[in-house]
Order: structure tokens, then sequence, then C-alpha cells
């Protein structure tokens, strides 16, 4: 039946990934090779930008984790042009409800709670929910005597919750603080992008920062600082090498031996008698 | 006026700026310079000054008057080392016990690649942290426009003033206009849909105060601002220091508008 065949050679090439290009080389590699090598291009090294539950899954022990404050959604408060149509796309392409993903894990067998931002929702841009959210994660932590893990990607702060969304730099700032105070660790893995407020509040706060080799990281877009210096930029600016070698970085660390060296963190930071329930 | 007139007021060449507040509120002011680690950010105008009785630090970002000034000044723009200036005499001021009082004026932090090399966002980032941990009292007065992170760097504070046509915004409604519309001439209706003005900070708390602007009788105004500090100071003196860190985290702790399920 040569209708029926065509149909379903037509379902299959609509269901099979299409193949994922490597933003740096171009080369085009199979999705399910692409996922398997943890979205590191196997051609050129290249770290792309990985989802926030793919991320999770690549760091944390197997069936660990155990998500926390999934049932906070964002408004559209200020009737902002596009806004409540950018978060039902958003959700539709992530299957997410917000731009950042937290809970409770196990790396290593080590516990900690993790937040973990995800750039296709809306660049991750942060809002009352990611501000909220985060906060929660370390107040969560330092209630348990926990430490954070921090994933970071994001174009900054959400214009389209105004001065609220500014508002949240400095929330989450008071509970990065309060969770420091009492000795607490906090990690964060800078990811590419990490940009604007973020940049400018939690992104930098942690006791020890990681970022992923390439990653963008800095607060003014490349666009503007060009504009305002008027010299051409070297071509690693903003990038985690060009962080390092300013002293604004403690490391870099290739996307798959990120477990391993968080696992190794965690435990020189354990605390002789934690009560973890 | 509209949010849009209030823009324009607020950046009028001729409003006052933070240097000139400075001059007319606090007596004996002795002014002090540089970071301790790369320079002094001219942008930044800090040093300690006599509030009536009580000896407090000031912390102003300054335009500058004339074109060397404002040059000089980055108009307005702080360098990371002008944020790392502030953070050191607010140490100092915590140290010390005294009462901070910040004045804030910027389109935003300075976008250069010097700034970017010497970590802008980190410098930012410091401030606002260590601020929401200071166990003095802190007041930011917003005098003209409170340009995103780089105004809340120095306005993360227990009370925040808003002068009456002062404006605080997360973007400027330029960049926010050509986001939105790819067109940055719609700064008027940018400057509508984000609510920046007085009126707006007043409304979801994010200001206590809105200060009546009389730039021409500016002493007098002053003299009317000054009074308001002393009273908030009086109201905050009650407070144990670790009271007044309590209650500027649940300040900020607030902020936030979404649904629960
Ligand atoms: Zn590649």
């Amino acid at each position: 039946m040569p209708m029926l065949e065509s149909l379903i050679d037509k379902i299959k090439t609509a269901v099979a990934p299409s193949p994922i290009a490597c933003t740096a080389c171009r080369t085009e590699f199979p999705a399910k090779q692409m996922k398997k090598a943890l979205m590191v291009c196997p051609s050129c090294g290249q770290h792309l930008r990985m989802d926030a539950r793919a991320r999770i899954e690549a760091t944390v022990d197997a069936g660990s984790f155990g998500e926390l404050f999934s049932d906070l959604k964002s408004e559209d408060f200020f009737h902002f042009p596009g806004y409540a149509d950018k978060l039902e796309k958003a959700e539709k392409l992530t299957g997410e409800q917000e731009a950042v993903v937290c809970g409770t894990a196990l790396i290593g067998g080590n516990p900690c709670v993790l937040f973990v931002m995800d750039a296709q929702f809306i660049m991750a841009s942060m809002g009352s929910v990611v501000g909220e959210k985060i906060t929660r994660t370390f107040e969560y932590a330092a209630e348990h005597g926990l430490p954070v893990i921090g994933f970071t990607a994001s174009g900054g702060a959400r214009m389209q919750e105004g001065i609220v969304s500014l508002m949240q730099m400095a929330k989450v700032s008071g509970a990065v603080k309060q969770h420091s105070n009492a000795g607490n660790l906090y990690v964060t893995v800078l990811c590419d992008p990490t940009t604007g407020g973020v940049t400018a509040s939690f992104a930098m706060q942690g006791d020890i920062l990681i970022a992923e080799p390439g990653a963008l990281i800095g607060f003014a877009g490349r666009r503007v600082v060009e504009q305002t210096t008027k010299t051409a930029l070297p071509q690693n600016f903003q990038r985690a090498e060009f962080l390092l070698e300013h002293g604004f970085i403690d490391c870099i660390v290739p996307r798959a031996e990120l477990p391993e060296t968080l696992a190794r963190l965690l435990r020189m930071h354990k605390k002789p008698a934690t009560d973890i329930a | 006026m509209t949010a849009y007139e209030k823009l324009k007021a607020a950046r009028a060449s001729r409003r006052p700026t933070g240097a000139a507040y400075v001059e007319e509120l606090f007596d004996s002011c002795i002014e002090l310079h540089g970071d301790r680690r790369f320079g002094d950010d001219a942008a930044i105008v800090g040093g300690i000054g006599m509030l009536g009785d009580t000896p407090v630090t000031y912390i102003a970002i300054d335009r500058g008057t004339d074109i060397h000034s404002r040059m000089a000044k980055n108009f307005g723009c702080p360098k990371p080392e002008g944020y790392r200036k502030g953070l050191r005499l607010m140490k100092q001021a915590e140290k010390f016990g005294r009462p901070i009082i910040c004045l804030v004026d910027t389109q935003g932090a300075f976008c250069g690649a010097d700034a970017e090399e010497r970590g802008q966002g980190e410098a930012i980032a410091e401030n606002i942290m260590e601020m929401m941990d200071l166990h003095v009292p802190v007041i930011s007065i917003i005098i003209g426009e409170g340009g995103s992170g780089g105004a809340l760097a120095l306005a993360s504070a227990n009370r925040v003033y808003m002068l009456e046509n002062a404006v605080y915004s997360v973007i400027s409604p330029e960049g926010c206009a050509s986001i939105l519309w790819k067109d940055s001439a719609r700064v008027a209706d940018a400057a509508e849909v984000l609510h920046i003005t007085a009126a707006d900070m007043k409304q979801y708390g994010i200001a206590e105060e809105i200060i009546a602007e009389d730039f021409r009788n500016f002493p007098a105004m002053c003299a009317s601002l000054r009074t308001t500090l002393e009273r908030d100071l009086a109201q905050m003196a009650e407070l144990s220091p670790d009271q007044l860190q309590q209650t500027r985290y649940e300040r900020f702790r607030k902020f936030g508008i979404f649904r629960e399920a």
C-alpha cells in the first residue's frame, strides 16, 4: 500500500528529531549523539546551551532530584505588550512553567539544593517567579544547612515586569547573604550566556565561581560596550577564559567533568554534623 | 505630567546634581576618595558629614555640571571602582555605627570595555549583597534617574525616597523601545509601560516617600528633605543593628507578583 507507506515515511520524518548543528563550527550531528555528548560538539568541543532538565540529569545522581517550588507562575501584572504571549510560547517550547528549575539532589552522594536556569525560556530573564524560586532555594538550603549549586544562564532582568524585576536582584542577594552568613557553601556554575542583572547579583555571589568553557559572562551587552568604547574588543571578550584571565572566576570546568568537580567540592565542605532529612 | 515628561525632567541638565545635594544637606563635609583597589571614580562622591547633630556617611552619584566635569564623571555612569569606593565607605560607616545616605542619579553603570574588564557585574553584585547585610540605617534618595542595577547598587536601603519627577527603571526606556518595537523613538510609550514614575514606586512599595521638588528654592527644599531624613533616622535609631538588617531584608523579600497554585 504505497499511500500508507508514504504516510509512514512522512510520520517518521516528522517524529525523527532533526540534527543539531554546532553553533561554532556548524557541523551537524544527530540529536541523539549530541545529547549523549552532553551537547558538547564532538568535532570542536563547543559547549552548546542545554535545557534545565538535561542539565540536572547530567549532573545529579540518578533518581535523586526532588523538585521544589514548581507551582509558581508568572503574571502579566503591567499588561506589558506581548508578555502574556511570550510566557505562553515559552511554556510550550520548554514544557516548563518558568525559566528556573529548583530542587534537592545528591551529587556523588552529597546532598545539595540546586537551581538551574533555562535560557530557552524568555532568555531566562529574571522576573518575580525566577527571583522568588531562587530566594526560596537559598532559604530552604539555609534552613536545612545545605549547600546550593546554581547553574546560571540569563539575559538579565525581565523588562516585562518593570521595576519589580529589578527588585529581585536585591531580594535574591539578601537570601544568598543569609545562607552564607550561616556558613553554608554556594557554588555558581556560570553557563552561556550569563549577563545583565543576573551577573550583577547572584551569579557573582558564589563562594566558588566555576564557568563552562567559552561561556559568555558579562554585565553590558557586547554591542553596547563597542558603541561606548569605540574600539575593537578582543575576540574572547566576556568569555569564560577572559574572566579567568582578569581574576573574576575560580576555574573553567568542561561539562563532562562537572559532576565529579562538584562532588569533590561538596565533600570538602561537608559539615561535621548536619541533620539532613 | 506623563512618564516621558518626567523622564525628560529627571534628565534635565539644569537639575541639581548629587554634589549639590551633599553641599546643601550636610555640614562640615570631608570628602573621602578611592576604592583602595584601583582608582578613584569621580562619578561617585563620598564622605562624612553632619546631618544636624549626627555624623553620616554620604555617597552620591554625580553627573557633573559642565562639559569638563561631565566627561570626568562619565555623565554619572559609575565604574566598578566607583561602586567599590561606595562599598568601602559603607563598611566604614558600619564600623562606626554611622547612618548611610545615598543619592542616586544615573542612566546606569558605565558600559565601557574597561568597566567589564574590572568586573562591573561583580562590583554591583557585591554592593547589593553587602548592603543587604549592613547593620546601620541606610536611606537612598533617587534624585534624578535610577538606572537599573547601577542604581540598585546604591539603593538596597531600609528606605527609598523618590524626588517628585525622578524615575526608576529596570531598563532605559530607549533600550526598551528598541527591543519591543525596534524603534528607539517610541521612548514615550516605553516609559509608560515600564512604570517608572515616583507615584508608581510608591504604589508598588519600591519607595516610601515622594519628595516635592522646588529647585528655585533649593535650600528650602533641602531643609525640608533634611527634616524627613532626621525623622526617619530617629525612627530607625530605635532598632537594634540586627533589626536594621532584618527589616531591610524583609523590605526586599516581599517584592514579587506571581500566582501560586
Ligand atoms: Zn563544533
